[in-house]
């Protein structure tokens, strides 16, 4: 009677506890998406930065002309001549997933434009990706980590940094993709039902569609499963979580045009295939060890370790071969720069000339992911705390992610979830902890007479934030799969024990607990510190992330200053020049140009030709004439050159030119990046060499430059140009933009040959120029 | 030595076959199909090496199919197998359908995608290409 009545009211607290879990989830979700509104509300609903704006044109061109073009487009506005197979090399997932949400949302007679559903694509695949963090995070520790742990994503700067309302890049759909990925394989691993492991490879088919980071995946569970092997935790659930994944996980990638058949033949895959056949054997091992004596066991293992062993090296040899035969290990230069950071600067300067690629500071640590830099060891201790299968993946998960992160900036963001989720887990035990004290404490205050269970031991205990303290099972850790109703009994039921007894009869570990006045000053300090993590991550989101990088800003004291001067010159562009025209620009500008100014481009963000872009950096560096024929022979009309001279603007071409002179040195030996320094360092004052000074990039940014201040000083560099007073013999200058960041220029045409007055000196035959009769004259082609 | 080791392979044969013959006939059933895929799957690298890899698609779909299937019908044997505590009998049937299901018919799909890249290769009678009509 008395049970069925305790068993109704932990029924009531159960169900309650599910409805507030449902509207804190909603909350979180509301919350990742309403801080990701900064950059609509300050500036405008617009696409950011550069990838996004390549982004944005496929998806209006896939929304447009439908999917069968999308998959056979070959884009001829782009590398000029050589064009870009987009179906080929694009990972499809995010203009797919944008395209269906346009589809959808127009076939219910809801007219989005295809920009407003691109620009609010990344906030609300990051309310999912909280979600998604609930849900893994409540496999390894239990629902009110998981909470804690969504909450913390929901706001990681990190993570805002590369999802904000308008950054439409790869990494906002990605992020989801590989959280649900890890999600599903945790929840297959903890119930061994091949329901999960079919969806499991669904989603990792979703997350192959939507980033090349992909390989982190299908090389951390492989290394995951390898541990639980070595560690003795092998089990049957692992075999049903991890060999469904790799061949139904191999043939979905290999349908991606973009992977294709690297999905087998690439190094970064060796891994998985070898753990594949690891676990085969493993698992024969087990099998056989289940079903023979032991003595017979160990007569099967002489046997078959010493045949095996020729076998075993027999391929491994044969393996190695292969694989040291091509000349990068069979990994791609991207992987290969991030397993030896210093690969890509010698040998791929392209690769090590984007900044997103240079190894973070330390202050970004903090900056990125704030409070969690300290919860993040205390959940790791804590996962220990047992050490379940989940548990462990979680770890090596963390550990993985913090040293790439330490590689390359931009990786910062797959340790961000990582973070968050070690972080939930701590806070979650330290509430639990504290929490439980307090509770104790007060019913022992209101007079509970028997209650002496195992309390007073803070001597023991070092009452700080990231101290763990140990768990009882009551504890929502989930090693075994187990319906709610029986854990929910057991909970109550050790509850109502916990205040007779100490220690339980079981496994199970004495309960600490703390001081009441220890505890409520513990709780009010990780309440503070949450707030400072809140603060702190919408102050990020506000100011230091939300920048779209096409429209600027600054505060004079007039007010705010707003420069639109990259919208101004590609709306320049699309109005006074014909369809057909290519403009020449740095690599940096090519997707804007392609998608706003509608022309044809030399070379654009994707970088995947070396040569090419090294042609147009070689023309850069050149003086006029030769950077003349080389644009001619490009077919180029229009030349834009980025100068943040005037304004004080500091990514602009200048700055970005010693990467030409760099990565154009690379293939033409002609360009010497010592001709271009004084001292070592490239000047544009009167120190500068003359072959800095006669360059094209110095000419199309400094022409006129003196007339607008008179002694033309550039407030980025600091200094009075060196040469002043030039003109331009092969260029014109078309049009240049308000604050002159943006410079349009034209290729003069050749000029005809005079045959006339070569008559008149020698004329041996009707050659049109010679140098000798034409020196007379000022010929502007010599 | 040798002998000592022949005899010790003979024992653990003999053994190995005695133990196996007691497992129930569904498993066996199971395990005589998961041979039955590892065989198709060996025969096509066979061929493959002997024929040449081109087109190499259909080569991987073909193995990777039936790698799949063997893979799925382990998985299946291990969740029928009374003797594994760790899962309940009853619950797993239809994930156990829908799991190969699945895997079959991307399988089948993935070797139709590929055929129809080669479309006169594999099976000419597919015309999927739109630039063609």
């Amino acid at each position: 009677m008395a049970a069925a009545a305790k068993a109704g009211e932990a029924t009531l607290r159960h169900a309650f506890g599910n409805v507030l879990s449902f509207f804190i989830l909603l909350l979180i979700g509301v919350l990742a998406f309403s801080i990701r509104l900064f950059s609509v509300i300050k500036y405008e609903s617009v696409i950011h930065e550069f990838d996004p704006y390549f982004n944005y044109r496929v998806t209006q061109f896939l929304t447009k002309n439908g999917i069968y073009d999308f998959w056979n487009w070959f884009d001829d506005r782009t590398w000029y001549p050589l064009g870009r197979v987009i179906g080929g090399t694009v990972y499809p997932g995010l203009t797919l997933t944008a395209g269906t949400i346009w589809w959808l949302l127009n076939s219910l007679n809801i007219p989005l434009s295809v920009e407003t559903v691109c620009v609010f694509t990344a906030p609300i695949f990051s309310a999912f990706a909280s979600w998604a963090t609930y849900l893994l995070t409540k496999e390894v520790k239990g629902a009110g980590a998981g909470l804690t742990a969504a909450a913390l994503l929901a706001m990681v700067p990190s993570y805002i940094s590369r999802s904000v309302a308008g950054s439409y890049d790869n990494e906002a759909v990605a992020i989801f993709a590989l959280i649900i990925t890890f999600y599903l394989y945790i929840k297959t691993l903890n119930t061994g039902s091949l329901f999960y492991a079919t969806l499991n490879a669904i989603a990792y088919f979703y997350m192959v569609c939507s980033w090349g980071g992909y390989t982190f995946i299908i090389n951390l569970i492989p290394m995951h499963v390898l541990l639980c092997i070595v560690t003795g935790r092998y089990s049957s659930r692992l075999y049903i979580a991890y060999a469904p994944l790799v061949v139904l996980g191999t043939l979905l990638a290999a349908l991606v045009p973009v992977v294709g058949f690297n999905a087998v033949m690439t190094s970064e895959h060796f891994a998985s295939f070898l753990v594949f056949i690891i676990l085969h054997v493993v698992a024969l091992v087990y099998y056989i060890k289940g079903i023979l004596s032991p003595k017979m066991f160990k007569v099967a293992v002489t046997l078959v370790v010493s045949v095996g062993l020729v076998v075993c090296c027999a391929v491994i040899a044969i393996l190695v071969a292969l694989v040291a035969s091509s000349p990068t290990k069979g990994w791609s230069g991207r992987s290969l720069s991030l397993l030896d950071p210093t690969y890509a600067s010698k040998y791929i300067p392209i690769i090590a000339s984007v900044s997103e690629h240079q190894p973070p500071t330390w202050p970004s640590y903090f900056m990125d992911i704030n409070v969690l830099a300290f919860l993040v060891p205390a959940g790791i201790i804590a996962c220990f705390l047992p050490l379940s299968d989940a548990s462990s993946f979680v770890v090596l998960y963390i550990v993985t992610s913090v040293y790439f992160s330490g590689v390359m900036v931009r990786l910062m963001l797959v340790f961000a979830p990582a973070a968050c989720i070690m972080s939930g887990i701590a806070l979650s035990q330290a509430f639990d902890v504290f929490t439980r004290s307090i509770k104790f404490q007060l019913l022992r205050i209101l007079g509970f007479s028997e209650a002496d269970a195992g309390d007073g031991s803070s001597a023991n205990v070092v009452p700080e934030n990231d101290a763990v303290k140990v768990d009882k099972s009551e504890e929502t850790i989930k090693e075994r799969p187990s319906r709610k109703n029986k854990k929910k009994e057991k909970e109550q039921m050790e509850k109502a024990q916990a205040e007779k007894t100490s220690a339980k009869s079981k496994t199970e570990k004495r309960l600490l607990v703390l001081p009441m006045e220890l505890s409520v000053i513990g709780l009010l300090l990780l309440v503070f510190m949450g707030a400072f993590y809140v603060v702190h991550c919408v102050w990020a989101a506000a100011e230091a992330y939300s920048a779209p990088s096409i429209v600027l800003t600054s505060y004079t004291h007039e007010g705010l200053h707003v420069f639109d001067d990259f919208r101004e010159a590609y709306a320049w562009l699309r109005h006074n020049t014909e369809v057909d025209d290519k403009v020449a620009s740095w690599w940096d500008y090519g997707y804007q140009t392609t998608a706003m100014a509608n022309r044809t481009v030399i070379v654009d963000n994707n970088t995947w030709n070396n040569t090419h872009i090294a042609t147009v950096g070689t023309a850069m560096s050149s003086p006029e004439k030769a950077a003349w024929e080389i644009f001619n022979s490009l077919d180029v009309k229009y030349v834009l050159v980025v100068f943040g001279g005037l304004v004080g603007y500091p990514s602009d071409d200048i700055n970005k030119f010693l990467w030409m002179v760099r990565i154009g040195g690379g293939v033409f030996p002609h360009i010497k990046e010592p001709d271009y320094l004084r001292d070592g360092q490239y000047r544009i004052d009167s120190q500068a060499t003359p072959t800095m000074l006669n360059c094209l990039m110095y000419k199309l940014s400094y022409y006129r430059f003196v007339e607008t201040d008179g002694k033309g000083f550039d407030r980025v560099r600091r200094t009075e140009i060196g040469k002043k007073y030039f003109k331009l013999t092969h260029f014109e200058e078309v049009f240049t933009t308000h604050h002159w960041m943006v410079r349009i220029y034209k290729l003069k045409p050749s000029k005809n040959r005079i045959r006339g007055k070569m008559k008149k000196s020698k004329s041996r035959t009707s050659t049109p120029s010679s140098k000798r009769s034409g020196s007379r004259k000022k010929n502007p082609w010599q | 030595m040798a002998r000592s080791t022949g005899k010790d392979a003979q024992a653990l044969f003999h053994s190995l076959r005695s133990a196996y013959a007691a497992t129930p006939t569904t498993l066996k059933i199971i395990d005589l199909y998961v041979g039955f895929a590892v065989f198709t799957a060996l025969i096509q690298v066979v061929y493959m090496a002997i024929v040449g890899s081109f087109p190499f698609n259909s080569f991987l779909s073909g193995v990777l199919s039936c790698v799949g299937t063997a893979v799925l019908a382990v998985c299946l044997r291990i969740q029928v197998n009374k003797d594994n505590k760790e899962f309940k009998h009853q619950m797993i049937f239809i994930p156990q359908i829908a799991g190969p299901t699945t895997r079959a018919s991307f399988c089948r799909l993935c070797s139709l995608q590929f055929g129809a890249a080669f479309g006169d290769h594999e099976f000419p009678w597919i015309n999927l290409d739109p630039a063609s009509t």
